[in-house]
């Protein structure tokens, strides 16, 4: 590995991917990544397809709470959003390709609403005002029945793509993926350039911002869409991947797993979002493997596995946010570090 | 007698204060919490359940007689809000709100997993300690344990305030919220006194649970109340202990009101909404709440 980037023009400068080591091993990871799939069984296959809905919401909350410094307890009513009006634009017999993005629109102008109260909001109280959403969002969910079938959810029609139907694990891999990275991209690009920037002094000091010459207004409600477009975006996804949704896949344990999800991979940091998404993706599985080796030792495994499995939920939360508080792309960075100097490390 | 209208407009208005005690309780142990460590509690209705369990385990399960058992929760949740501050809100003073939300976010889940654990997912009876026929008045009818949990709350809202207005641990705790450097050098650790906050907030938190299970059942649901006790503390703002108990008892009416009024009209549910939709209205109006002290920022 090499010891430092050395540019030599404006235009290594600004690319996204700065050196052949790190093209190359994105270019491996992504060929082994498709191959694997293609071989893989479909449990694998799932888990991967919803660690891939999972980053695109991971994103839309890091731009949000990592970059922008607003605290969200209320993404799980976005995805709500996006997933329930894609379910209903389908059925009304819009073509999928066109209700994925109307479903984040949608998102956006709910994304809007909240974020105007927040405005003249800040911190905790922020916090709350989502926390609120999101519970109005849930309910609603519940007792609306007459737009969306209350607490016995909606059957969701399986995406459609020109005539193919796209229900099974491996092909919808191949819808989401390119999402994913779609959506990574834009992220990735969002965030170095001007707003991104802007919304990175909002979160450091809102008031230096503003004597900066940020507007404020405008860039907390930009943070706002953006951010509740990608959670629509996953919702909607999230629906015609599941086949059917209710209440129960919006409730305010989802917005915590969305923020334990950033807190885990590491605040403002795209990479982070992704190392987020796809632990907290596989860790409820890999508890379930944990318990399926312990259950013949210790029947109490079989038994509470529900139970044991929320304590350790909540023990990962908190230790994190103790112990690593940069969260999983801090410690990526701290081993990237150590090697860089391998074996000179101090 | 009051016709009928005035009587079933009173009959929701007492109800809605019997909820509203409950929700004032358990508001008041989480400001007792924001006030003293600048922490904003989600495992309020977590403590506050947990408290519940502890009880009914002394009375149903250890046969101990009632009024024992109260004070052997209040120890054990008392310890239990100790080490919780101590061992994972302890690493955080200092660091920034999103880790501290955080933490208790982790809490709330880490607690249900506890309770869940320990005493499964049944529906339990909370043993009754008062009597079960209800008190007619003039048309209204109200249960003794709606009763009894108005009066109780009165009670305890006067110990507390006499208990913050001459205790010297009151007073400390009062001069720890007011200025922490200040009060660190006035000879006070800072340090017990938030230990100390967090055991007298799941006290406070467990009188909540148990006259709430009394009221209705006993479940690990029931930590839901901690939810709804955002809307009272917002509205009577976050730093106010008066402005937590007008705040839940507001709640509860409006909330009852809205269930009775509303309701019928549009085929439920606004009952349960009430609650977050003032929260959104106050927080566009006036955040700092009724009571609350307002937060100017200096450059």
């Amino acid at each position: 590995m090499r010891s430092g980037d050395f540019k030599t023009s404006y235009k290594e400068d600004i690319s996204l991917l700065q050196t052949t080591f790190i093209k190359v091993c994105i270019g491996l990871f992504v060929i082994s990544l498709i191959g694997f799939v293609l071989i893989a069984d479909k449990y694998f296959v799932y888990i991967i397809n919803l660690s891939a809905i999972a980053t695109i919401g991971s994103l839309g909350i890091n731009l949000l709470t990592g970059f922008t410094g607003q605290i969200s307890v209320g993404q799980a009513g976005f995805l709500a959003i996006g997933a329930y009006s894609s379910a209903i634009l389908t059925k009304c017999g819009f073509p999928f390709l066109l209700a994925l993005p109307l479903a984040g629109l949608i998102s956006t102008i709910a994304g809007f609403l909240v974020g105007i109260p927040s405005l003249k909001l800040k911190r905790l109280y922020i916090a709350i005002t989502t926390f609120a959403f999101g519970f109005i969002i849930e309910h609603l969910a519940n007792s609306w029945v007459s737009l969306t079938n209350g607490a016995q959810g909606m059957v969701v029609s399986p995406a459609n793509i020109f005539g193919i139907n796209i229900d099974t694990d491996k092909e919808f891999f191949f819808l989401v993926f390119p999402l994913a990275v779609l959506a990574t991209i834009f992220a990735r690009n969002l965030v170095r350039s001007k707003p991104g920037r802007a919304w990175i002094a909002i979160r450091d000091r809102d008031i230096a911002a503003e004597a900066m010459g940020i507007d404020l207004y405008r860039y907390k409600l930009s943070s706002f869409a953006v951010s509740s477009f990608y959670a629509g975006v996953a919702g909607s996804l999230m629906a015609h991947y599941f086949q059917y949704i209710g209440p129960t896949h919006f409730e305010l344990l989802i917005s915590v797993q969305y923020l334990a999800m950033i807190i885990i991979g590491g605040l403002g940091s795209i990479l982070g979002s992704i190392f987020g998404a796809v632990f907290m993706t596989a860790l409820p599985e890999l508890l379930k493997l944990l318990s399926d080796l312990f259950k013949g030792s210790f029947p109490i495994f079989g038994e509470k596995f529900a139970d044991i499995n929320m304590i350790l939920y909540g023990l990962i939360i908190m230790l994190f946010v103790i112990i690593e508080p940069k969260g999983l792309n801090g410690i990526w960075n701290n081993v990237k570090v150590y090697w860089k100097m391998w074996p000179y490390t101090h | 007698m009051f016709s009928e209208e005035v009587a079933n407009f009173l009959q929701l208005i007492l109800s809605g204060l019997a909820v509203g005690s409950i929700y004032a309780i358990v508001a008041l142990g989480f400001v007792i919490i924001y006030k003293a460590t600048d922490v904003l509690n989600f495992a309020q209705g977590e403590l506050m359940v947990l408290g519940a369990f502890v009880c009914y385990f002394f009375i149903v399960q250890l046969h101990i007689p009632i009024i024992w058992a109260f004070l052997l929760t209040f120890v054990t949740v008392a310890i239990i809000g100790f080490i919780t501050e101590e061992l994972f809100l302890r690493p955080l003073v200092g660091e920034p709100i999103f880790s501290v939300i955080m933490v208790t976010v982790g809490l709330s889940i880490f607690l249900k997993g506890v309770i869940g654990l320990l005493w499964g997912y049944m529906i339990k009876k909370f043993p009754t300690f008062v009597s079960e026929a209800p008190i007619s008045f003039s048309g209204i009818v109200i249960s003794p344990i709606h009763l009894a949990t108005i009066i109780l709350t009165g009670i305890l809202i006067v110990i507390f305030a006499l208990f913050f207005k001459f205790s010297i641990m009151g007073i400390a705790m009062r001069a720890v919220a007011n200025d922490q450097d200040a009060s660190l050098l006035m000879g006070i650790s800072v340090r017990k006194i938030f230990g100390l906050s967090w055991a007298i907030s799941a006290i406070v938190a467990s009188m909540g649970g148990i006259l709430l299970s009394a009221i209705t059942i006993l479940h690990p649901s029931l930590s839901f109340v901690g939810i709804k006790v955002f809307p009272a503390v917002v509205l009577g703002g976050l730093d106010s202990i008066l402005g937590a108990i007008l705040g839940g008892l507001i709640i509860g009416i409006v909330e009852n009101l809205a269930g009775g009024y509303i309701d019928p009209l549009v085929g439920g549910g606004v009952k349960e909404l009430t609650a977050f939709v003032i929260l959104i209205a106050i927080m566009m109006i006036r955040p700092y709440g009724l009571f609350g002290k307002e937060e100017i920022e200096r450059v």
